[in-house]
């Protein structure tokens, strides 16, 4: 057996001649290892990359775009916010607690390795059904729990988030989560070595073996001895990842800092191949120097273990001396690992012999894949009308009482979601989080994903989920600016996967460069797929969006707020049901047409929206999404403690039946409350903004009719009983 | 006055205290660092929120057998006002500068939510400011925040005025419903005899800017305008 067979790598039969040839020799065990894992889908996008091109990357508010820790938006007067999204899924499937908190700690490295202080997290998690499943509300619980003791420890307040139930998750749970940062423009810091001759330091937790090979283990299927793979998982320690938090912020205040790079997925060998690689030069290590947690671990797996709360930094050797002091004070530890040379090449010593060396250049650029694609041909897909006709008032309450619908005050009770006193908008109270910053303005926040329509249409379910996170971002006052995606996929070499994922690139990127909203980062994630029922997840793809608030008095409410207030729908319902949450729980969760966005007119719909938040001719402000009218209507009456009597007929439609006025999930959609409608309707009139006058704010019920004909009448307390119990009762 | 907030590693509230505390006419707060020698020089002190020492072994414990908490123990018997917020209240109670115990929350989870307490003794450094019986509305965020104490030194406890806080519905009334953690007697906030120590859970630097409380409300900044002077 060679050394190669021995180590079960990842690496494909094509990609093992590619290496041979461009050496011309035989790599070592420690040289393969190195290749394996950057050469993985997790650290090379070698099945993504070309696609990923089509999103637009430039905006006059992007400093820095994709290809870095994190992305970096402008948000004036000198400040940036830097963004960045993971994922833990595998980690997480297999050991939910320990998984969902080490995905924090990467995401949080990649803020703080720029230089920035992490302000806040957002979570986006994907389940299987809770109400059948034991095995997935025991993923539910210790996936929050794991968010929880590592977010709210490590003082980064969990703001917002998405969660959907589906039986596609049943095996793959999906734990995102995305982290924002806060800095300075003039004072960012890139993982990049570009001066030879600087000293490199790995600060932080000790190597051990967890983790070992987690890049490779994320970028394979499941398998039913999952289980056995817990060492692939690495171990937490919040209290470590604080302690590293506040000595590098204190350390990049300096300005000593020349370069930072955050050890995650690949571990040493990824984070070394690629600071040498951005910075045109080469790197040279004493592996030895590598503080180990177990005395006897070889050279290649300190090479690829994935160790949690390491950093590497570059620093000149003459002035590493403040940082050193920095270090000590807060008893982080760290070690003179090597340095910065001008060879090109990653040269990694063991006990004084050279036990690897490769270009780093060859490291870094993994061959690109191009799997081939094809449509797959879906029974349900197109089938226009949905048998469904059941009792309009009592369909409200199952969709309400939906955990995908229901409060999620059970999860985000349980994150600190106040410390760093940013939090103006929090969790439940709105249709998305936000974030006060130092120049007086405000940062809106949410991460949507809606796998139900992209599994029937991932070029419009993209497209949806940003347009979803954008109108949540505009009704709470926010002019979107940037967004990162992150995109979860099945096995790309299946031609069906690979094109839903081609699919959804696109619509997101035509969406995206539609509104000239540039992409200043993301995350690919394939393999979510079971190999024991060769089950795929559902197409996952989640859009993160931020925008700005300019002044504190364009924040209005979500719910009603004043008795007589006129209700008004903007934009246009249409026979849209497919994906909808009404028919999954009525049982035909795969039929009806899913929604179509339409790029073009949401521009100058967020545009009217805004104006009008900004006119203060409206009282209320919700994005109409999940759920539909009627789930936005009842949320509305939640919110506000008082209830609606709306005729339905009035709504802007094309539908012919009430439950598709009631349920359809169209896009482009936001119901208002006005107490001066003639003045808002004008408004909304001089933008061509489809919109009508629905109803009136009014009593302690939400009252539904169509013309003269009373549908349903629900009392606005037992609406809430049904919203806010619904998850508490699965779960405790 | 000058305020020492202490930092111990992993504390993650101190930069919010220092923020709140600087908004307050006549307050200077100064971040330090535990093994500062300088924290004997201040004229008040605030221990923050957060994990220090990770938590580990017990909530507050480690950071309880500190050298800083031994000179806080010489100052708070100078009469020096020392207010420990969440982890610095559990922190006071394991060096036994406040009586008592801070378990883990009835519902076994972290719970962050506002509240509202009612300021039962008005006789403190830290709640002159308030009006008679005044609600406060601060929001809390712990897992370990459930008071105990025997029933026969909770009696004492009573008698002595040294319950500062307590969760309340919005009109004061300490009802059970009201009680966020199963804590006893919906305890919120204590002091010591003297009254110059103070510890609650509840996080007013959180609740002392009218854009961060989800009612307008300012109320966390009486906490702090207390150290300067009474009157509401």
């Amino acid at each position: 057996m060679t050394a190669l067979e021995s180590l079960h790598l990842g690496l494909t039969p094509d990609e093992v001649k590619t290496v041979r040839a461009t050496l011309g020799r035989e790599p070592n065990e420690v040289e393969w290892s190195i290749i394996d894992a950057e050469w993985s889908e997790h650290s090379s996008y070698k099945s993504s990359k070309a696609l990923l091109r089509l999103f637009p990357t430039k905006g006059k508010r992007v400093v820095l775009g994709p290809g870095y820790d994190a992305g970096v938006v402008d948000v004036g007067d000198g400040y940036v916010v830097t963004l960045h999204i993971e994922s833990h899924n595998h980690p997480s499937a297999v050991d939910p607690y320990g998984g969902a908190s080490t995905g924090i700690g990467g995401v949080l490295r990649d803020i703080l390795s720029m230089g920035t202080r992490p302000i806040a997290l957002v979570d986006i998690l994907r389940f299987g059904r809770i109400e059948r499943s034991p095995r997935s509300r025991w993923l539910f619980r210790s996936v929050v729990r794991g968010i929880a003791d590592y977010g709210n420890c490590v003082g980064v307040p969990t703001v917002a988030g998405d969660i959907e139930f589906d039986e596609s998750f049943e095996r793959n749970c999906l734990v995102d989560v995305a982290c924002v940062g806060l800095g300075r423009n003039g004072a960012l810091i890139l993982g990049e070595a570009k001066n030879p001759g600087d000293i490199l330091v790995l600060v932080g937790g000790s190597t051990g073996r967890d983790g070992i090979r987690g890049a490779t283990f994320a970028s394979k299927n499941l398998s039913k001895t999952a289980d056995d793979e817990r060492s692939s998982v690495q171990v937490p320690d919040p209290f470590m990842k604080k302690l590293l938090i506040d000595a590098l912020l204190e350390a990049a205040a300096t300005g000593l800092i020349r370069g930072m790079k955050d050890l995650g997925g690949g571990g040493l060998s990824t984070a070394l191949s690629e600071v040498a690689s951005s910075g045109g030069t080469g790197v040279e290590v004493e592996l030895d120097q590598v503080r180990r947690r177990e005395a006897d671990m070889p050279p290649a797996e300190i090479m690829v273990s994935e160790s949690q709360e390491r950093m590497l930094l570059m620093l000149a050797p003459t002035s590493s001396e403040p940082i050193i002091e920095i270090l000590r004070k807060y008893e982080v530890p760290y070690s003179v690992i090597g340095r910065v040379t001008n060879d090109g090449n990653l040269t990694i010593r063991w006990n004084g012999k050279v036990v690897a060396k490769l270009p780093a250049e060859f490291v870094v650029k993994a061959p690109l894949i191009p799997w081939p694609s094809r449509e797959p041909a879906r029974p349900g897909r197109g089938r226009r009308s949905v048998a469904v006709r059941q009792d309009i008032g009592r369909s409200i309450i199952s969709v309400l009482a939906s955990p995908n619908i229901a409060s999620k005050r059970w999860v985000y009770q349980q994150y600190d979601h106040e410390v760093g006193i940013r939090t103006v908008l929090k969790p439940g109270q709105h249709d998305a989080a936000l974030l006060r910053l130092p120049n007086g303005r405000m940062l809106a926040v949410k991460g949507d994903g809606n796998s139900a329509q992209c599994s029937l249409d991932p070029y419009n379910g993209a497209a949806g989920c940003v347009a979803e996170s954008c109108r949540n971002v505009v009704a709470v006052g926010g002019e979107p600016i940037a967004m990162v995606d992150h995109l979860q996929f099945g096995d790309p070499s299946d031609p069906e996967v690979y094109w839903s994922f081609q699919r959804s690139v696109q619509g997101m990127a035509d969406y995206c460069t539609a509104l000239k909203l540039p992409v200043v980062g993301g995350k690919v994630s394939f393999y979510n797929e079971d190999s024991s029922s060769k089950r795929a997840i559902k197409p996952s793809p989640i859009a993160l969006v931020v925008g700005l608030v300019r002044d504190e008095k364009h924040i209005l409410p979500m719910g009603f707020a004043n008795e007589g207030d006129a209700v008004i729908a903007v934009g246009e319902t249409r026979n849209e049901l497919g994906g909808s949450e009404y028919l999954r729980v009525t049982g035909s969760p795969d039929a009806g047409s899913p929604p179509k966005v339409d790029a073009a007119s949401d521009g100058s719909l967020y545009r009217a929206v805004l104006n009008l938040i900004r006119s203060r001719y409206v009282s209320s402000v919700h994005d109409c999404s999940r759920g539909g009218l009627a789930v936005t209507l009842a949320e509305m009456c939640i919110a506000g403690g008082l209830g609606a009597q709306i005729d339905l007929q009035k709504v802007p439609s094309s539908c012919r039946r009430v439950d598709e006025l009631a349920f359809s999930e169209s896009h482009g959609r936001f119901v208002l409350a006005s107490a001066d409608a003639k003045k808002a309707s004008r408004l909304l009139r001089d933008s061509k903004v489809p919109h009508s006058v629905i109803g009136e704010v009014k009593g302690r019920a939400l009252v539904l009719g169509s013309g003269r004909k009373r549908i349903s009448e629900l009392d606005v307390v037992a609406l809430q009983t049904i919203f806010e119990e619904s998850l508490p009762r699965l779960m405790d | 006055m000058r305020v020492a907030v202490v930092r111990f590693p992993a504390s993650n509230c101190d930069l919010d205290a220092v923020a709140a505390l600087k908004d307050v006419k006549g307050l200077a707060p100064e971040l330090v660092w535990h093994e500062d020698e300088s924290l004997g020089d201040f004229d008040a002190v605030v221990l923050p929120g957060g994990f220090s020492f990770g938590d580990y072994l017990r909530a507050g414990a480690i950071a309880a057998r500190s050298p800083a908490i031994s000179k806080i123990r010489r100052m708070a018997e100078r009469g020096v006002p020392v207010l420990g917020i969440c982890n610095g209240f559990q922190i006071l109670v394991e060096a036994g500068l406040l009586p008592g115990a801070l378990l883990r929350n009835s519902g076994l989870k972290f719970v962050c939510r506002w509240t509202c307490v009612t300021v039962e003794n008005r006789d403190t450094p830290f709640t002159r400011a308030a009006g008679k019986g005044q609600v406060l509305r601060m929001p809390i965020a712990h897992g370990e925040g459930r008071y105990y104490l025997s029933q026969e030194e909770l009696r004492v406890l009573e008698k002595e005025r040294c319950v500062v806080f307590r969760y309340s519905d919005e009109n004061g009334n300490a009802v059970e419903s009201a009680n966020p953690t199963g804590t006893a007697a919906n305890i919120a906030g204590i002091s010591n005899r003297k009254g110059n120590v103070v510890g609650l859970m509840p996080h007013p630097e959180r609740a002392a800017n009218p854009i961060l409380s989800p009612y307008c409300s300012s109320d966390g900044r009486l906490v702090f305008m207390s150290l300067v002077g009474g009157g509401a």
